[in-house]
C-alpha cells in the first residue's frame, strides 16, 4: 500500500480548471520531482495535497485512509507537511519562534528544535532574529526547518529554489541532503530540471493540469522530460488524446 | 490643585487601560472591532455582582468564579458569531456586534431594571481609603490597585504572547492563519482562545469599573467609548500604548472637568480627535525624518 | 456561440419599466395624502417617510461606500439643532427646515476629509465619539438648556392640520429627492464606481476609480439626508431634547432596517423601512423586547442572511425593480439578470 496516493484529482480557482484528472502514487522513502512550467497546476496540486485547497474532485489518500475531507492542520497531524511557495514564514517572528510554533504538533519522530539545528547550522546561528530580515537562502532553511518540526512522513516541497541565487540553491539542497539521508519521502516541485533528475528516485511532468510523463528517474533521459515540459510530444499515461 | 487632578487622571488610566486591554488585544490578533465590548464588561459586572450578593463572598472572590463564565463565553462568541461574521464580509462583525450590544444591554434591562448599582458597597473601606501624597494631592487605594492589576494583566499578556506555545500559534495564527493551518495550527481554536482571554480581561475590567463607580445595562457604550479612544490614542497595534492612551484620556479629562461641568467628556473626545489629526499630518513622516528635517544640512 | 451583435446592454425591463411606472402614480396618489387620509395616518405615513430616509442613506454609506458608521444620529440631531438655531435667528421656519441639512451638509465636507482617513471599525466608533462630542458641544448652547431642551416654536405658528399638510409634503418631497438622488447617483458613471468599490476597493483603484472622490460624495449626500431627516423629525416632534436626537438608537434603527431590508440594493432599505415602520406599529410599546428584538434580528441577518430579504430574493429570482443595474439582452436566450443594483 502506498504512503501517498491521488486519484483523479481536480481542482480548480475560480473557473481556472489547475488540476485535471491527475493520479499517481507515492511509496515510503521515494522522492518524487515533480516537474512542469509556470501554470501547468504543480503548486494547487500540492496544495490540495497538503489540504491548503479544496479539489474540486478525486481523492487524496494518506497511509490508506481517505484525508481529502481532512483539515489541513489535521493532515499535519497525521504526517503531511508542506513547504509552501514563497516560503510564507511567519515573519514578524524569530527564527526560533517560527520552528517552535510548528513544533507544537508533537508529532513523535527524529526532529525536534536541536536536531533540526543540528541539521541546519545556520539557522541557530540566525535562531533570535526576526525571519522576516533574513535573506532568501536562509529563509528557505527556516521554512523546510518549520516544517520539520512536524515530523512529516510525507515532505511537500514547492519550489524551494524560487527567487534564490545559485549560491542560495547549492545551501538549500545541501540542506536537503540531510533530510534526503534521513530517509524521507518527499514531493519536490522544481523548476530546474537538472537538480530536480539529480535527486528524485521517481519524475512526473505536468502540462496545463495533467501528468504528462511519468516514471523512474533513472530510466528517463533528460530530453524526454523537456520535451513532456514543452508539450513537444505527448506522452500521456492513460494514452488519450487531448 | 492641578496637579492633584493629573494624578487623578493618570490612575483614572489605570482603569482605562484595563478596559482597553481586551479591545486591544480583540482587535490586534483577530483584526475585530467588538462593539459589544462595553455591553460585555457591564454584563460581567452584573454576574460578579449577583455572584458577591448570592454568596455574600467578596466581589474579588466572585470575579474568579465569574472568570471561567466568560472565558466560555468568549470561545463562544468566535465559535457563533465572529467566525461567521468573519466569512461574510470585513464590516459584518461590526453590525453582529452592535445587534450582539443591543441585545445584551436591553436583557440586561429586562432582568435587573434601571437601577444602578455598584459594587463600591461590597469592598468596605477599599473603596474610598486613600494615601496622601504631599504636594495635597491623595491616591485612592482602589484607584491604585486597578492601575497596578492594568499594568500587571498588559505585562502577562505580553509574557504569555511572546513565551508560551499558545501566545506563539496566536501570533503566528494572527499574522497568517492560511500557513499557520499547514504548520498543524488549528486556526479556530487558536482564535476562540484568543477570545476567551480577551474576554477575561474584559471581565476583570468590567468588575473593577462596578467597583470604583455606579453601572447600570446601558453603561456600556460609554465604555466602550472610553476603551476605543484609549485604544487609539495610544496606537493601535501596542499594548503598551494602551496604557499611555489611558494615561492621556484619563488626565484630559480630569483636566477638562476643571473648566467645565461637561468638561470632563468634552477633553476626552477632543483629545481623541487632536491626536487623531496629529497621526494624519505625521502620516508617512517618521520622526526621525522630522528630525533631520529639523537639524537641516548637519544631517 | 450567441452571435455578438444580437446580444444588447441595456437597462430598462419590462419589469422596471412597470415598476417606475408604478411608483410614479404611487408618488402622485400620496402627494394627495392629507386631502384623504385621515390625521392620524398622515403622521404615520410623514413618520414612515423619515424612515426610508434614514434606510437610504445608511445603505448609500454602508452598503455603496462600504463605510459602517455607528454615528449617523450626529447629522440627525445637527440637522434638528440647526433648524432650531436658523428660526431662533428669524428664518421662515419651514424655509429654516430646508436650509438646515444644506448647513449640516457644508459641515461635513472638512469633516469627510478627517473621517475617510480611518478604516472599517475605527471609522464605525469614530464616527460615534463625533456624536457624542456634538452631542455634549450642542447641550453648552444656552439656547438648548443642555438636557432641557427646546421647541421649534415657530412652527406652533401654524395650524395643526397645516402643519401636518405641511410636514407631510416637505418629507414626501425630501424622500422623494433622496431617492432619486440616489438612483441618479447608481445610474451615472458614479455609479458604476461605487458598485466597483463595493466589491473589492483595490481593484477599483487600480482600475482608474476615484475612490476617495466617491466616498466624500456618499458621506456627504448621507450627512444631509440625515439632517434632513432630524429637521422633519424635528417638525413633527416640535420638541428639540437632544439626548432623544443624539441617541444611538437612530443607528440601531438604520442598521436594523438596511439589513433586514437588503445592504447594498436599491429597493432593500425602502423593504426595511416598511418592515421597521411595521414593526414598531406592533411592538413598539412592548418596551425592552421590542428592542431585543430589533437588535436580535440585526445580529441573526447579519449572521444568516447578510444580503436581506431583498437581496436574498433578488438573487433567487432575478427580480430587479429599478433599471439601476445592466443586463444582457439576446433575442436568442431568456433574459438574465446583470449585476446587482
Amino acid at each position: 500500500m502506498s504512503l501517498l496516493a491521488v486519484e483523479h484529482l481536480d481542482a480548480r480557482h475560480g473557473l481556472l480548471h489547475a488540476v485535471r484528472d491527475v493520479s499517481f502514487a507515492l511509496e515510503e522513502g521515494e522522492i518524487l520531482a515533480l516537474v512542469g512550467a509556470n501554470g501547468a497546476g504543480k503548486t494547487t496540486l500540492l496544495r490540495s495535497i497538503s489540504g491548503a485547497h479544496k479539489p474540486s474532485g478525486g481523492r487524496v489518500l494518506f497511509d490508506g485512509a481517505d484525508v481529502t475531507a481532512v483539515r489541513a492542520n489535521e493532515r499535519v497531524r497525521r504526517g503531511i507537511a508542506l513547504v509552501p511557495e514563497g516560503r510564507r514564514l511567519f515573519s514578524s517572528m524569530t527564527v526560533e519562534e517560527n520552528l517552535l510554533v510548528a513544533g507544537r504538533t508533537k508529532r513523535p519522530g527524529r526532529w525536534n528544535y536541536e536536531t533540526v539545528l543540528d541539521a541546519f547550522p545556520l539557522l541557530r546561528l540566525h535562531a533570535k532574529q526576526r525571519s522576516g530580515d533574513l535573506s532568501g537562502g536562509q529563509q528557505q532553511a527556516t521554512a523546510i526547518g518549520r516544517a520539520l518540526m512536524t515530523n512529516p512522513r510525507v515532505l511537500l516541497l514547492d519550489e524551494v529554489s524560487l527567487g534564490l541565487s545559485p549560491v542560495a540553491v547549492n545551501m538549500v539542497y545541501e540542506c536537503l541532503q540531510a533530510v534526503i539521508a534521513s530517509g524521507a519521502t518527499i514531493v519536490l516541485v522544481e523548476q530546474d530540471l537538472s537538480r530536480a533528475l539529480r535527486i528524485a528516485t521517481r519524475v512526473a511532468c505536468m502540462l496545463e493540469g495533467r501528468i504528462v510523463l511519468e516514471g523512474k528517474a533513472s530510466d528517463m533521459t533528460r530530453e524526454q522530460v523537456t520535451e513532456a515540459y514543452f508539450g513537444l510530444r505527448r506522452s500521456d499515461a492513460s494514452g488519450a488524446a487531448s | 490643585m492641578w496637579l492633584d487632578q493629573v494624578l487623578q487622571g493618570v490612575l483614572l488610566g489605570g482603569y482605562y487601560a484595563l478596559i482597553a486591554c481586551g479591545l486591544s488585544f480583540m482587535f490586534g490578533i483577530l483584526r475585530i472591532v467588538n462593539l459589544a465590548h462595553g455591553s460585555i464588561a457591564v454584563l460581567s459586572a452584573y454576574l460578579v455582582w449577583v455572584v458577591a450578593e448570592q454568596l455574600k463572598i467578596s466581589p474579588f472572590l466572585a470575579l474568579i468564579a465569574v472568570l471561567p463564565v466568560m472565558a466560555a463565553a468568549g470561545w463562544l462568541l468566535q465559535r457563533t458569531v465572529l467566525e461567521r461574521s468573519l466569512r461574510s464580509g470585513a464590516l459584518t462583525p461590526l453590525l453582529s456586534t452592535f445587534g450582539l450590544a443591543v441585545v445584551i444591554d436591553n436583557v440586561l434591562f429586562q432582568r435587573f431594571g434601571a437601577d444602578t448599582r455598584s459594587l463600591a458597597p461590597d469592598i468596605g473601606d477599599l473603596a474610598f481609603n486613600s494615601w496622601d501624597v504631599p504636594g495635597g494631592g491623595s491616591v485612592g487605594q482602589l484607584a491604585l490597585i486597578t492601575f497596578g492589576v492594568a499594568v500587571a494583566l498588559l505585562v502577562g499578556l505580553q509574557l504569555f504572547l511572546n513565551r508560551t506555545p499558545l501566545g506563539r500559534a496566536i501570533r503566528a495564527t494572527s499574522e497568517d492563519p492560511d500557513t499557520a493551518e499547514l504548520v498543524g495550527i488549528d486556526s479556530r481554536n487558536v482564535y476562540a482562545a484568543a477570545s476567551a482571554i480577551a474576554l477575561v480581561t474584559v471581565a476583570i475590567a468590567g468588575t473593577f469599573l462596578a467597583m470604583r463607580a455606579t453601572f447600570d445595562p446601558y453603561t456600556g457604550p460609554t465604555q466602550l467609548i472610553f476603551a476605543f479612544e484609549a485604544v487609539v490614542i495610544g496606537g493601535t497595534g501596542s499594548l503598551w500604548g494602551t496604557l499611555i492612551g489611558g494615561i492621556v484620556l484619563g488626565v484630559a479629562q480630569n483636566l477638562g472637568s476643571q473648566i467645565n461641568g461637561q468638561g470632563f467628556l468634552i477633553a476626552g473626545h477632543a483629545v481623541f480627535f487632536v491626536v487623531l489629526a496629529a497621526r494624519f499630518l505625521m502620516a508617512g513622516r517618521s520622526p526621525r525624518t522630522l528630525l533631520r528635517a529639523l537639524r537641516g544640512a548637519s544631517a | 456561440m450567441t452571435d455578438a451583435k444580437a446580444l444588447a446592454v441595456t437597462r430598462w425591463t419590462r419589469v422596471s419599466i412597470t415598476a417606475v411606472a408604478a411608483l410614479g402614480g404611487l408618488l402622485l396618489v400620496l402627494a394627495f395624502g392629507p386631502a384623504f387620509l385621515g390625521a392620524d395616518l398622515t403622521d404615520r405615513l410623514t413618520t414612515l417617510f423619515i424612515y426610508v430616509i434614514l434606510a437610504a442613506m445608511w445603505n448609500a454609506l454602508a452598503g455603496y461606500g462600504g463605510l459602517v458608521s455607528i454615528g449617523q444620529q450626529a447629522f440627525f440631531g445637527l440637522g434638528a439643532y440647526a433648524a432650531i438655531r436658523l428660526s431662533n435667528a428669524g428664518v421662515e421656519v419651514y424655509l429654516a427646515l430646508v436650509l438646515a441639512p444644506l448647513i449640516v451638509g457644508l459641515l461635513s465636507l472638512p469633516l469627510s476629509s478627517f473621517a475617510l482617513r480611518l478604516r472599517g471599525g475605527e471609522f464605525a466608533i469614530g464616527m460615534w465619539v463625533f456624536a457624542e462630542l456634538a452631542h455634549l458641544l450642542v447641550n453648552l448652547d444656552t439656547l438648548i438648556q443642555g438636557e432641557t431642551g427646546t421647541s421649534l416654536i415657530a412652527i406652533s405658528g401654524f395650524a395643526p392640520d397645516a402643519r401636518r399638510a405641511f410636514n407631510y409634503w416637505l418629507a414626501l418631497a425630501v424622500m422623494t429627492v433622496v431617492v432619486a438622488a440616489v438612483f441618479f447617483l447608481l445610474r451615472s458613471r458614479t455609479g458604476a464606481a461605487i458598485q466597483a468599490i463595493r466589491d473589492n476597493e483595490e481593484a477599483a483603484a487600480s482600475v482608474g476609480v476615484r475612490v476617495m472622490a466617491t466616498k466624500r460624495l456618499i458621506f456627504v449626500l448621507a450627512a444631509v439626508g440625515c439632517a434632513a431627516a432630524g429637521a422633519l423629525q424635528l417638525a413633527t416632534l416640535i420638541t428639540f431634547q437632544p439626548k432623544t436626537y443624539f441617541s444611538v438608537q437612530w443607528t440601531a434603527y438604520m442598521i436594523f432596517m438596511t439589513l433586514v431590508g437588503g445592504l447594498g440594493t436599491f429597493e432593500g432599505p425602502i423593504l426595511g423601512a416598511i418592515i421597521f415602520f411595521a414593526v414598531e406599529t406592533l411592538f413598539g410599546s412592548s418596551g425592552v423586547w421590542y428592542l431585543i428584538g430589533l437588535g436580535g434580528s440585526a445580529l441573526l441577518f447579519s449572521l444568516f442572511l447578510p444580503r436581506g430579504i431583498w437581496g436574498a430574493l433578488s438573487s433567487r429570482f432575478g427580480i430587479q425593480l429599478m433599471p439601476v443595474g445592466y443586463r444582457l439582452a439576446s433575442p436568442s436566450r431568456a433574459r438574465k439578470p446583470g449585476s446587482a443594483g
